[in-house]
């Protein structure tokens, strides 16, 4: 009798031990991989050694000034400010409108809303930065702002449209009740009761605007660079160029984004971040 | 007029002044330039109106990079997904170890592929540590290749895309109710069994859509392509061609026709994975056992 | 839109709904009310017939789809809530938890721009109306459930609308609490002298506060009338079960005499007075406490099945007739198993029309 359940439980384990070993395995080299960017931007001279000879942070000085590090991260600060606000304003009626109207060509307007989520940016990026050079807004900021809007607007109306439902709608009957209009209704009571759900997905936004290459890449002209379209360029023509100041570089672009992940991790879940389509399991 | 919307029993005043801006964004530029791309894409700067596709699939140069794409990408995400599975089932109870595990997961993805490919060039460079590393123990020796080619850029397709697989396939595991698990085990269901009978048919929908979205996000890799792979030949990825047609050529009819072709090509795979799921696992889910 | 109004005429108030497989359904059938100035109405019935639908239609929060709404001369039917002027009590508050309870009360008076130097002397008159001075600067959450509830009340009451709507506003709270704040609504409107319309399920409760009681049942009025005829003299069967006439008996209907009407069946011979002419077959309605041990008119056999104890009086279930089981309220004391002679006045006895299934 106890015999199989023993060997079963033997099975279990060392199976247990596989998995998460793997994993650890590879959180571990995740790590290595941050530890050798960073030992690498300190480095003086580091050649087929396990640690460079010595330390400076000159790297960051070079970077800074080789890769026009100011005005880049001028650029992305602009960029991404503007990219969470509009997202913001022009998602969260948005999604009220998901969360509590029926309307005619509801469905469509949600698959509208999905799409861009799913389809990956590459494949819609090509015609878009296509479209945009022809309207002039090839190479400018504004396109940059504008083809950064069209996952983020999705990203947040999809976020938020739970955040509302949750709401008790006999308040926005109050508030109709006594007076308020849908603009005062908002002002007065959904803006301060959502203010929660706003700041995640503002974070949310902010952190994959930081980090969207594609779009940026495809529509920034010189003057348009965002961090990381900027540190793609230092990768590709690393030859030209220290490997120690790339990865300062690298690590100015770590930082940037690390930082409001890790606020945006005190609000959400990290699952948050991915599972950007909300799917109920079959039943 | 107004009577007759007061009327309705649905709410509908006001309701487009609260989608509309977003309807009218996502129209003028998601849905415009895919339409645009679409036209353009049939209408060649020389040559019948198919010119650009015939070209597509007669130069070697241009459809052996959609065999490159299908190579990288469908190895890797059956092996992203493969591994998240068990691993996600394996971490499904909330504790602060699964916490923790989300938390470091979430990074690289945030890091996305440019800084990823940054880092691998430094780590799994021939002088990084795992090269030094696999010297010192004798497993391998001289420098190794793990980048500028092929492997290097499934290896960045795994650093980001098993993370993804993973915390997408964790938050459709952790929303299956455990007490149906429980329910099975008072039963006599082992792991195994639980794993077989309760999670896996109540998963398939979720596995399918994370594998499509696995899929999708490994097809159009781009930057890792460049970065860590051979660009000219063995990684020539097909986003790749796009790119050059568009930004090198100037050929935006061209580019257009490679960006349908790129999304086509998605759109079967998703298509067949749908479609798979609905096929195999009809009968155990629409019976009620959820 | 905020001046008081001679009367509030509902003509037809119709409300439908499509179901989940697609028909329409009436949630509201033809709602006709004339209401006058200073009148306290009740709309009285089981869950689900149709009385939030009915207030909603009112307050403007649920379009109608058939009849109009007037005060005075003007319809008011298609004017969105924020235009009616309308105070509402909810049944669960509807609190803004983000508002101190000053801030809430104030929410009507901010919306209309009122000067800050008049919202401040109306809102402490207000919150000296409710007794609750006091805990002006707490939160909703603060509160107990009594004190949420007069800070609705208050919310609804500082705006001196010219008619109140409460829907349900006692339901979540206990039994002594809510006696206390039944006595507390009747005298706020009083003092107002503005026009209530009360939603309850509560017969008890609609019988101690309304002017007017409207009971409805699947969407349909069954009955307006005083509190006393309601009680007393229930417009049909629907309306007599509902008021708490628990022997319902379906007799044969005999010769009829005027009001008076001879009936027979289950082992019984009784005389009743016709509410409605019944045909053949008649739907017998008796209050459990008109019925007393005794002899007299409308004698009954019986015997005792079950004493359930309340003090002053008790409730006890007697076997009469042909198995037929009558609830009695008397304060005669009397045993288990006991035979005993019952006795009830014919006008005491009402005749409907039985029920159709
Ligand atoms: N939004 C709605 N959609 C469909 N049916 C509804 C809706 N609101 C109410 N109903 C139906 O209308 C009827 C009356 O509801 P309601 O007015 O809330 O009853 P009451 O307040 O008397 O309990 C019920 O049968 C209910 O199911
Ligand atoms: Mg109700």
């Amino acid at each position: 009798m106890s015999a199989p359940s023993e060997r079963r439980h033997w099975f279990y384990s060392v199976w247990s031990g596989l998995l998460l070993g793997l994993m650890a395995f590879f959180i571990l080299n995740i790590g290595l991989m941050v530890a050798a960017v960073v030992t690498n931007s300190f480095g003086r001279r580091w050649l087929g050694t396990w640690l460079p000879e010595g330390y400076t942070t000159q790297w960051y000085a070079a970077a800074w000034k080789e890769f026009q590090l100011g005005d880049v991260l001028w650029v992305t600060a602009e960029v991404v400010l503007v990219v969470v606000a509009l997202s913001i304003i022009i998602g969260v009626p948005a999604a009220y409108a998901l969360a509590r109207r029926q309307f005619r060509g509801k469905q469509l307007v949600m698959l509208l809303f999905i799409l861009p989520l799913i389809i990956p940016p590459i494949t819609y990026g090509i015609p878009m930065a296509t479209v945009m050079y022809q309207a002039h807004l090839g190479g400018t900021l504004s396109g940059v702002i504008l083809s950064n809007l069209v996952p983020a607007l999705p990203f947040v109306i999809l976020v938020m449209t739970p955040f509302i439902e949750q709401i008790d709608p006999t308040l926005e009957s109050a508030a109709r009740v006594f007076g308020a209009n849908t603009l005062r209704i908002f002002w007065h009571v959904l803006i301060p009761l959502l203010m929660p759900g706003i700041l995640a997905a503002s974070l949310l936004v902010l952190v994959r605007t930081i980090a969207m290459f594609e779009l940026t890449f495809l529509t920034a002209g010189p003057d348009s660079q965002t961090l990381v379209v900027a540190l793609y360029y230092a990768v590709f023509a690393a030859g030209v160029r220290a490997p120690q100041s790339v990865d300062a570089m690298a690590m100015v672009y770590m930082a940037a984004t690390l930082v409001w992940l890790l606020i945006a991790l005190r609000f959400v879940n990290p699952t948050q971040l991915v599972s950007r389509v909300k799917e109920q399991p079959a039943h | 007029m107004s009577a007759m919307a007061a009327r309705s029993p649905f709410r509908t005043d006001g309701t487009w002044l609260l989608v509309g801006p977003a309807v009218i964004f996502l129209m003028l530029f998601f849905i415009y330039p895919f339409g645009y791309g679409f036209w353009l894409s049939f209408n060649p700067a020389e040559g019948a109106w198919s010119a650009n596709y015939q070209k597509f699939f007669s130069d070697e140069h241009l459809w052996r990079t959609l065999i490159v794409t299908f190579q990288l990408s469908l190895p890797v995400t059956i092996l992203n997904v493969g591994l998240a599975l068990p691993i996600a089932f394996q971490l499904r109870r909330k504790t602060r170890y699964q916490r923790w595990v989300t938390t470091l997961l979430v990074i690289p993805i945030t890091l996305g592929t440019v800084l990823i490919a940054e880092g691998m060039l430094t780590y799994f460079g021939p002088r990084g540590w795992l090269s030094q590393f696999l010297q010192l123990l004798h497993i391998y020796d001289g420098p190794i290749r793990l980048t500028h080619n092929f492997t290097g850029v499934v290896l960045s397709l795994v650093i980001s895309g098993f993370p993804f697989a993973f915390l997408l396939t964790l938050s459709y595991v952790t929303g299956i109710d455990p007490t149906l698990a429980r329910a099975a085990a008072t039963l006599g269901a082992g792991p195994w069994d639980q794993f077989r009978h309760i999670y896996l048919p109540l998963l398939a929908p979720g596995l399918a859509i994370t594998f499509c979205l696995a899929f999708v996000q490994a097809f159009s890799v781009f930057p890792s392509a460049v970065l860590v792979g051979a660009p000219s030949g063995p990684t020539r990825v097909i986003s790749l061609a796009a790119y050059e047609a568009a930004f090198e050529q100037y050929d935006y009819s061209m580019a257009s026709a490679v960006a349908m072709i790129m999304g086509f090509a998605q759109l079967i795979v998703v298509v067949a994975v749908l479609g798979l799921r609905r096929g195999l696992y009809r009968g155990p889910v629409g019976g009620g056992k959820g | 839109m905020n001046q008081l109004f001679k009367e509030l005429r509902l003509a037809g108030v119709s409300r439908h709904f499509d179901n989940p497989s697609g028909q329409r359904v009436a949630a509201l059938h033809e709602l006709t009310l004339t209401i006058k100035r200073g009148e306290f109405i009740c709309l009285l019935g089981p869950s689900g017939c149709g009385k939030t639908t009915a207030l909603n239609c009112i307050a403007g929060l649920l379009p109608v789809t058939g009849g109009t709404i007037s005060l005075d001369q003007h319809r008011i039917d298609l004017l969105p809530p924020e235009k009616r002027g309308f105070g509402m009590v909810f049944q669960n508050y509807a609190l803004f938890p983000h508002m101190t309870v000053r801030k809430n009360v104030a929410f009507g008076l901010m919306m209309r721009g009122t000067p800050a130097g008049e919202i401040k002397t109306r809102v402490a008159r207000a919150f000296e109306l409710v007794q609750l001075t006091g805990h002006e600067d707490k939160l909703p959450g603060q509160l107990s459930g009594g004190q949420q509830q007069r800070v609705a009340i208050a919310r609804a009451i500082v705006i001196e609308p010219p008619l109140l709507l409460m829907d349900e506003p006692l339901s979540n709270l206990d039994a002594k609490l809510r006696l206390e704040m039944r006595a507390e609504i009747r005298r706020i409107h009083r003092q107002l002298g503005r026009t209530t319309i009360y939603v309850t399920h509560d017969q008890e409760e609609a019988l101690s506060l309304a002017d007017r009681i409207v009971v409805m049942k699947d969407g349909l009025v069954q009955q307006v009338a005083t509190p006393e005829e309601v009680y007393a003299q229930p417009a049909n069967i629907h309306v007599a079960r509902f008021m708490g006439y628990r022997n319902v008996l379906t007799l044969n209907a005999g010769t009829r005499n005027g009001q008076r009407i001879a009936l027979e069946g289950q082992g019984l011979t009784l005389e009743g007075a016709v509410k409605q002419d019944p045909g053949g077959k008649a739907a017998v309605a008796i209050r459990p406490e008109d019925i007393s041990v005794g002899s007299g008119p409308n004698t009954i056999a019986g015997k005792i099945e079950n004493v359930e104890y309340g003090g002053h009086e008790s409730l006890i279930d007697v076997r009469a007739g042909n198995d037929v089981l009558l609830h009695v309220r008397t304060g005669a004391r009397v045993k288990m198993g006991e035979a005993v002679t019952l006795t009830v006045a014919p006008e005491r006895v009402l005749v409907y029309l039985a029920e159709t299934a």
